[in-house]
């Protein structure tokens, strides 16, 4: 099925493709936007995206494999990045991947049947004062033990 | 005499919406870029900021005022500045305290560098994790432009500039400089071979120059109280004060702005609260992860650029990580070798192929099925990592390693045997 971007998505990549001084640069900021509105970037969307940039969907292709964040398969609902970076595995945080993965009923890189929640290991977030610490979406949690994530999880609906 | 207390970047990080325009006014924002374009022509502020010796932030120290005098003063191409807002060196945090207590600081800095250097555009590269840092940055610099500090006519003056907030997309080696240039065209953040310097052939191919969000947050205050003002906050050769992330077994993590040459014990003994109770201190990582780690017995040192090279370290992103004696380096090993090899760029051979096979190795160890001759291994591969890549992240996977091997290697044998002799029960 076709999928086609919504208005107000539109709107937003023609005002990103008129801010840089040539089309190209603004590959990173679209895909981001094409994975927002479509949850993923598979191959029905690095040719859109091809199109609106004016380049070969190989080169879409080239940038979707290196960047971390452009997901190619669908992620669950909540998409839980929990660090795996020094300082929080100093804090605990291989404990805390074992506790998620078993309190989930999924490795690392797995999406739960429901497709609520998908978990991943990522490299440091940036936030070491509050190791061991996790994303979810957008948002950032620091200071976790495994009470702290059962509230958390037990939040989100 | 120095006031240790004294704070240039942080000062009102407390004050309730710090992050506001009409709150950093009222702390006396804005007033630097006011001074600049009614009093001071853009030679006059170089020679403040290379006055101040104020060197760069990010990792390599690089005096500022150096870099941008190196930008050619005769070519016709627009000239871009990159600022480099990656933040992803292991145990780096600073720069998102600025940008979410202070983002007007930042764009302050970053109009006067502009101002300065003769540049109209600015992109803001953030990495793609701190989303919501990048929406408070994007509403400050709405606020700015509403309050004609951003855009045409900045402050009825003739100057003009607007500035893009750019966001990554979970890559470490796009806060390497060149790979950054690469992305922001739109492409893989493989790193460029150099020469050119980005001075000269930078973004789409013009005159670029990129500093880190601690640097330029600093030349509000160089413009406003003057280069020496800022070189006496510091040590020779090396002024002001820098955020010192402190991350790991310590009572306090967090981060201290403090003067450059602060030395590391008053760092972690007293600002960061001393070793969390019970725990007593095995090493630590001074500058970021890809700083060579220091042992307990050699952090008698001072925190700058000089004091860290003659410890055979480096003061890198001035993030510290604290290691306890619980904890195993050979853990510590498994975990830097983990990131470095996810995160090789792959276009060198010697960081592709050494760092995941250091990787396969150092797991091999864990789980009991390694030999302690295989630590010979390691220090080979890595020492052909060393000078042997494009850009400094093959060094910067290299030495930690290095590190490691030299100054723990009578544990890291034992740990290996330890762990072979419970694989073997099992």
């Amino acid at each position: 099925m076709n999928r086609d971007y919504s208005d107000s998505t539109r709107t937003k990549i023609a005002e990103i493709l008129k801010r840089y001084p040539n089309k190209e640069a603004a590959l990173l900021p679209v895909l981001q936007l094409t994975r927002r509105e479509f949850g993923s970037i598979g191959e029905e969307e690095e040719k859109r995206v091809a199109v609106l940039i004016g380049i070969s969907p190989l080169r879409v292709r080239e940038a979707v494999t290196f960047y971390s964040m452009l997901n190619r398969k669908p992620l669950g609902k909540y998409h839980i990045q929990i660090c795996s970076n020094l300082s929080c595995s100093l804090m605990g945080a291989e404990n805390l991947i074992a506790f998620l993965s078993e309190k989930l009923g999924i490795q690392p890189g797995e999406t739960t049947p429901d497709r609520k929640f998908t978990l991943s290991t990522v490299e440091c977030l940036g936030a070491c004062e509050q190791a061991p610490c996790m994303m979810i979406n957008d948002d950032y949690f620091g200071y976790l033990d495994p009470k702290k994530i059962d509230e958390i999880l037990s939040r989100l609906s | 005499m120095k006031k240790v207390d004294e704070k240039i970047l942080t000062r009102d990080f407390g004050v309730e919406n710090s992050h506001t325009l009409d709150v950093y006014r009222k702390q006396g924002g804005y007033e630097a870029l006011s001074k600049a374009l009614k009093k001071l022509k853009p030679e006059d502020i170089l020679s403040e900021v290379k006055a101040a010796h104020l060197r760069g932030r990010g990792g390599a120290g690089f005096p500022a005022g150096m870099k941008w005098d190196f930008i050619p003063k005769d070519s016709e191409k627009p000239r871009y500045l990159c600022v480099n807002a990656d933040e992803g060196e292991p145990g780096t945090f600073k720069d998102r305290y600025i940008m979410s207590h202070a983002p007007h600081l930042l764009i302050e800095g970053i109009l006067l560098t502009c101002y300065c250097v003769g540049i109209k555009t600015a992109f803001i590269y953030i990495r793609g994790e701190y989303e919501n840092v990048a929406r408070r940055l994007e509403s400050a610099l709405e606020e700015a432009r509403e309050a004609g500090l951003c855009g045409k006519a900045i402050l009825g003056s003739d100057f003009e500039c607007d500035m893009i907030v750019h966001r990554g997309a979970g890559a470490y080696i796009c806060g390497e400089e060149t790979a950054l240039l690469e992305s922001l065209e739109g492409k893989r953040g493989n790193p460029r071979l150099k020469p050119p310097f980005p001075a000269a052939v930078g973004l789409f191919q013009c005159p670029t120059v990129i500093n880190n969000v601690e640097t330029l947050s600093n030349i509000p205050s160089i413009v406003l109280q003057g280069g020496k003002w800022f070189s006496s906050r510091g040590i020779q050769e090396d002024g002001g004060t820098r955020i010192f992330g402190v991350s790991g077994f310590v009572a306090k993590p967090g981060i201290y702005e403090l003067p450059v040459g602060t030395p590391l014990k008053d760092i972690i003994f007293t600002h960061a609260g001393g070793m969390l109770e019970g725990k007593t201190l095995k090493a630590v990582i001074p500058g970021g992860m890809s700083a060579p780690v220091l042992k307990a017995d050699e952090i008698d040192v001072t925190m700058d650029c000089h004091c860290m090279l003659e410890a055979d370290s480096m003061l890198g992103s001035s993030a510290v990580i604290v290691i306890d004696q619980d904890t195993s380096m050979l853990d510590v090993l498994r975990i830097m070798i983990k990131f470095y090899s996810h995160e090789s760029c792959g276009q060198c051979t010697p960081c592709r192929i050494g760092t995941s096979w250091i990787y396969k190795i150092v797991q091999r160890m864990c789980r009991g099925k390694g030999r302690r001759e295989e630590i010979d291994e390691i220090s080979r591969l890595a020492s052909n990592i060393l000078g042997k890549t494009l850009c400094p992240m093959g060094d910067a996977a290299a030495m930690p390693i290095l590190s490691i091997v030299a100054k723990f290697r009578g544990e890291l044998e034992e740990t290996i045997v330890e762990r072979s002799q419970k694989a073997k029960i099992q």
